[in-house]
């Protein structure tokens, strides 16, 4: 199918706009994240953490891990933000347009991954204030393709939910039984060592946790997988979820 | 070429029939009504046409493109107003308006001209800066209007265009609504289950309840079908030879008496008013008062269904009918 570029730049220009003037949301949304980096990261600073060697400390470890979570919220929120579309009506003026509908879907993956690397930059830029300290700025750029990965893959995630939704009621359902639970599997905030070996299962089917462990790697040089393992399954979980976000959106009818 | 040819088209939700095999054609240039209650599957049937939902069965081609096979190909050919304001309230009227000539493929400075040309035609131009969301209901119409037309449509769609405005902002939309249509050529489709509305505006009309087509005409030969205008003659006198004189005359296709006040119903009434008033002076009857009722489409509308509009929107089970089908719009 073809692509309209300048459908897909529209859309991101608009989510830009959108994003700027939505200057509380910027504020709440990254609240969390501050709290849980200020209160765990002070609350936690003298505790060992099993398996991580260096000097790091439990900030080295809980940064790379509340920049993941941030990225899950921000990048699910976005792939679901068609559903905000669609209860404002706005998503009836995006899917009458003489586009494709591989090109709406670029549109909003553009838009969701500009705003979740914003805010997960953000994170990073505070978790450096709070003391945490990472391998130079190689380190850094490996740091934001995982990032990356991260981004795609919640917000395919949040696009297949949004496209099997009729409306915004489901929402709480997703956040609480879904959103929340990748994030405490992904060993986010504690090591998946201590996880009873079931729960650890589960883990390991949690994309989040790849992500974490990766940009724990590179960020900070231990991780408890080999990075090759965390960049393959971050790959393969991204392109599948793009490809059934894509694939369920196009399925989708407009009203 | 029809600008529009529905053929069979049926819509269904979970085992509910929305549209039910409705077929019809719309002429280039015409300006076509669809009128009925809530639920009746206006919506749907605007919703198929677009390229919104997928038709059951049957078919449908806006402009000459199948709606299911050559999606993009309508989609480029028309312009669409909803129901409810599809407008980005983040954004403000100008940027809405970029945001929609842009998906349209508009270059640049086409795009700057248009804007300003549609934003000057529907009064907008000084509240281009501002935010949508802070525009009144009429001026969210207006910005939607406008915008549907960015774009040079050859078909457009208004659903319900002037649902919950006041009387002035909807004259308003009226005039402008003709005047696109008599003046741009626009072919337009509008639903409405404002009586007045469809009367005052469309060519023709299709009366839909339930999902189906209960009659499709002019507005004038859709009232005609109820055998014309009613006139009321308050009489005074002995009346015995007028009557009987009114008994000779094939024009008139039905006569009724209560008390002193005599209604026949007859074709094209006012034409008729002279020629009974003088009839009734040679027959020695003074005629103190006459009344010339047109029917309206409310009368239409109750002679095909059986129910007037509004009794069918208070009813429960109408509205039941029209949440189901408010779910299934979704």
């Amino acid at each position: 199918m073809r692509i309209h570029w300048t459908a897909v730049y529209v859309l991101w220009r608009r989510e830009m706009i959108r994003y700027v003037r939505a200057k509380s949301r910027i504020v709440g949304s990254l609240a969390m994240p501050v709290f849980f980096l200020a209160f765990l990261g002070l609350g936690f600073r003298r505790m060992p953490v099993p398996g991580m060697g260096g000097g790091a400390g439990y900030i080295g470890f809980l940064a790379p891990g509340i920049i993941g979570m941030t990225l899950l919220f921000s990048s699910s929120m976005q792939g679901m933000s068609v559903l905000w579309d669609k209860e404002f009506g706005f998503l009836k003026e995006i899917m009458v347009a003489p586009v494709s509908r591989v090109s709406l879907v670029l549109g909003r993956i553009a838009g969701g991954t500009t705003t979740s690397m914003i805010q997960g930059l953000l994170i990073f830029g505070a978790s450096l204030v709070m003391g945490f300290r990472f391998h130079g700025l190689a380190a850094l750029a490996f740091g934001l393709v995982f990032m990356l990965l991260i981004s795609f893959t919640f917000i395919g995630l949040g696009l297949i939910f949004a496209s099997r939704m009729k409306d915004m009621q489901g929402f709480g359902i997703v956040m609480n039984f879904i959103i929340f639970p990748f994030f405490f599997l992904s060993g986010a905030l504690t090591p998946l060592e201590n996880f009873p070996w079931a729960i650890r299962a589960l883990s390991y089917v949690d994309p989040l946790t790849y992500g974490v462990d990766g940009l724990r790697a590179v960020l900070i040089g231990t991780s408890s997988l080999p990075v090759v393992v965390d960049l393959a399954a971050m790959i393969g979980f991204a392109l599948v979820m793009l490809f059934l976000g894509t694939y369920f959106f196009e399925k989708s009818e407009g009203v | 070429m029809d600008a529009i040819r529905v053929d069979g088209l049926v819509k269904t939700f979970e085992g509910f029939t929305a549209v039910d095999r409705i077929s019809f054609t719309v002429e280039e240039g015409e300006l076509f009504g669809l009128l009925g209650p809530n639920g009746a599957g206006k919506t749907t049937t605007i919703n198929m046409l677009a390229t919104l939902l997928r038709p059951t069965s049957g078919s449908a081609a806006v402009a000459g493109f199948d709606v299911t096979r050559d999606r993009d190909a309508v989609r480029k050919s028309i312009g669409v107003v909803f129901q409810e304001p599809a407008l980005d309230g983040r954004l403000t009227g100008r940027e809405n308006l970029e945001f929609h000539t842009m998906m349209y493929g508009i270059g640049k400075a086409e795009r700057r001209r248009r804007i300003d040309e549609v934003l000057e035609l529907v009064e907008l131009t000084d509240k281009a800066a501002t935010p949508v969301d802070k525009y009144s209901g009429g001026m969210k119409r207006r910005l939607e209007i406008a915008r549907g037309l960015t774009h040079r449509p050859k078909v457009l769609f208004l659903d319900e265009p002037t649902l919950g405005l006041d009387a002035q902002t909807r004259r308003h939309i009226w005039e402008y609504v003709r005047k696109l249509n008599k003046e741009a050529g626009v072919t337009i489709i509008l639903t409405t289950h404002y009586m007045e509305e469809a009367d005052f505006l469309c060519d023709r009309v299709a009366i839909m309840d339930h999902g189906t087509f209960v009659a499709l005409d002019t507005p004038v030969r859709l009232k005609d079908t109820l055998g014309g205008d009613v006139i009321s003659l308050e009489l005074e006198g002995d009346a015995a030879a007028f009557l009987e004189e009114l008994g000779r005359l094939d024009w008139i296709k039905r006569s009724k008496r209560h008390e002193d006040v005599l209604s026949l119903t007859m074709e094209k009434g006012e034409r008729r008013i002279p020629e009974l008033v003088m009839l009734a002076q040679q027959k020695g009857v003074t005629v103190a008062c006459v009344n010339l009722r047109k029917p309206s489409l409310e009368d239409v509308f109750l002679h095909f269904t059986g129910r007037t509009i509004r009794e069918q929107e208070a009813s429960p089970g109408e509205r039941n009918r029209s949440m189901m089908m408010g779910h299934g719009r979704r």
